[in-house]
């Protein structure tokens, strides 16, 4: 989906007692607040934890599109279909390539374009803006953007390709050897905005005395880099790191519309392969069973991201 | 490059003490420097710069066998023959009434739901924050599937009242957290004055609090029209009437044409349905920036 802010984490742990004064502020508010809260709180329930709900359920049915059609429940029978399914390991397989190569590409390139950015160098500006750039981009008009890029005949990326005496010919998005690679470099394009903010935040607030005082010690650039940044910036890190892998492993229309999933399947990111066996072929609930293993792995990988959270805020 | 003696070294800024015998040494690290910036630069830079230089060439040029970097004159016919060819003025309308209805009603709702979460003591509070963390990560085909099913059911399948509504719903969890980060901000003493000096409570919300929270609100409403503008896979699930497709919807059926349409045209479509988007981002950049950076202070 679009990629979105993450959402500012907030200790929330034990609020400060505070007597509720003569408005009622800072006390639980009562009836109050659930007057406040319910017009917020109907359309989410209805909308979006009915369904969700609904959608776990679904894939524990044989639903199909269509109204009239009987749906009832069979059990693990889905999850049985899918495991034996060639297409569908393909996709997982695919999805977690995906996920993994662009969430590390991107974390390594956006530490370098981070670092670069917070120091003092001219043209800075520029820079910091252009980091913004795929962040303010609709993601189908980057997908769209990428394609022009790698046009074989028109675009940049073969004519840069032949001004180097290169064989500038690929079909970069419709060869089987090169559509992934090339959808994986569109991907981290367009998630670097974001690591490299989040990034560049977390080097700030490296406190610079502890750099000077080792520098004074005589601890080489890498020294400092790898004894003093990396640790402080690990919490950040790991932070960014889990939700890049969660929203590339959930990512929807750069890929859709960059190659629809093709060549022969050689991009078939999850998402897509259940939005077709949804909204193609119509079988709700094996799509919907599809959706419950992905939250499987996504609860996967929140678990470990929850670990290491409760692990460095212990140390 | 008289200044490389006084720049910092990388990573400790402020460092000024440069030894004679490093100073070589340093100069080698800036140009490495400078030359990483500029390779990331041309990453992240180019490919929007080919987009707009193809949005204004015309068919001849981007046929030739050599085709040339820059358009030969700024032309302007690929953006009216766009707006003209994919029924792309329909299609920006369509966006511009979801996005603007679904900002509305977000706006409307998630205000008073954050005044109360920002304000009062209640376990609402951990369930909307667990809620939020569950809405950037789940997937959505898990929830798009009934709700296309209740929705089907409501007649509400391509409508754009049904793309509204599910939008509102979807960009609401970030819309109120946003907004009741705004609230808490506000001083509660300012509002105890206010009561002290006599007003009711509608009172010195209207005449205190909305003023204060008026960034805030301009904040999060342009977050939720863009989150709209922007969006595609519930329009693609929900809208099939040609008629009724948003603009991402209308450039992606645009694409699967690129065989029979003008890459120009394509280009220049693109680069319209952009505008929204660079608008806020120019508007709220800073915000953004700080907004993440104190998130991740406290995170």
């Amino acid at each position: 989906m679009t990629a979105t802010l993450n959402p500012p984490k907030q200790k929330q742990l034990k609020a400060p007692k505070r007597r509720s004064n003569a408005l009622g502020l800072g006390g639980s508010g009562g009836r109050d607040t659930w007057m406040l809260v319910l017009p917020a709180l109907l359309p989410v329930v209805l909308f979006s934890v009915y369904p969700l709900v609904q959608g776990i359920l679904l894939g524990f049915t044989d639903a199909k599109a269509g109204l009239g059609v009987e749906t009832s429940f069979n059990g693990i029978d889905n999850y049985t279909k899918l495991m034996t399914n060639e297409l569908f390991w393909n996709s997982f397989k695919i999805g977690m390539i995906w996920a993994f190569t662009v969430t590390i590409l991107q974390f390594l390139a956006s530490l370098g374009l981070a670092l670069l950015l917070n120091l003092d160098l001219k043209f800075r500006w520029l820079a910091r803006t252009l980091a913004l750039v795929p962040w303010a981009m609709p993601p189908v008009i980057v997908a769209i953007m990428w394609r022009l890029m790698l046009n074989p005949t028109y675009g940049p990326v073969n004519g840069g390709l032949r001004a180097l005496g290169l064989p500038g010919d690929t079909n970069w998005l419709g060869d089987f050897s090169t559509a992934l690679p090339a959808v994986i470099v569109v991907g981290v394009w367009a998630g670097m905005s974001q690591t490299t903010i989040t990034l560049l935040a977390g080097l700030q607030n490296v406190p610079a005395e502890l750099h000077e005082a080792a520098a004074i010690d005589g601890a080489g650039t890498w020294h400092r880099f790898w004894h003093i940044t990396l640790p402080a910036l690990r919490p950040i890190a790991v932070a960014i790191t889990t939700l890049d892998l969660i929203w590339n492993f959930n990512s929807f229309a750069l890929v859709f519309v960059l190659t629809a999933g093709g060549p022969g399947g050689q991009t078939m990111l999850p998402m897509l392969f259940a939005y077709n066996e949804a909204f193609r072929y119509g079988n709700f609930g094996y799509a919907a069973a599809m959706g419950n293993v992905m939250v499987v792995v996504i609860a996967f990988f929140l678990f470990f991201y929850l670990r290491s959270q409760a692990r460095s805020r212990l140390s | 490059m008289t200044n490389v003696a006084l720049q910092s070294q990388p990573l400790a800024q402020g460092t000024k003490r440069a030894a004679p015998s490093a100073k070589k040494q340093r100069r080698v690290a800036r140009t490495f420097q400078y030359g990483a910036l500029l390779l990331y630069m041309i990453f992240l830079g180019f490919p929007l710069l080919f987009l707009i230089l193809t949005a204004f060439k015309t068919p001849q040029e981007l046929q030739s066998a050599t085709p040339a970097f820059l358009p030969g004159q700024f032309n302007w016919e690929n953006f009216a023959a766009a707006l003209d060819k994919a029924n792309l003025i329909q299609a920006l309308g369509n966006s511009a009434i979801v996005a603007v209805s679904s900002t509305v009603i977000v706006t409307l709702i998630s205000l008073p739901a954050a005044y109360a979460l920002a304000r009062f003591k209640t376990k609402l509070r951990g369930i909307a924050t667990g809620w939020i963390l569950l809405s950037q990560v789940f997937p959505f085909i898990l929830i798009i599937i009934p709700l296309f099913m209740v929705l089907k059911q409501m007649g509400l399948i391509n409508s754009l009242v049904g793309l509204i509504l599910v939008y509102s719903v979807w960009s609401l969890p970030f819309a109120l957290w946003m907004l009741q980060g705004y609230v808490a901000s506000i001083p509660i003493e300012l509002e105890e004055a206010g009561a002290i000096d006599g007003g009711g409570r509608l009172l010195v919300l209207r005449v205190i609090v909305l003023p204060l929270l008026a960034p805030g609100l301009v904040a999060t409403s342009l977050f939720s029209f863009i989150s709209s503008w922007n969006e595609f896979f519930f329009a693609l699930v929900l809208i099939q009437d040609p008629a009724l497709q948003t603009i991402p919807l209308a450039l992606a059926r645009f694409v699967g044409a690129e065989g029979q349409v003008q890459l120009g045209q394509l280009a220049a479509a693109a680069l319209l349905a952009t505008i929204p988007s660079l608008v806020f981002f120019a508007f709220l950049q800073r915000r953004l920036t700080s907004g993440l950076m104190s998130g991740a202070v406290k995170g």
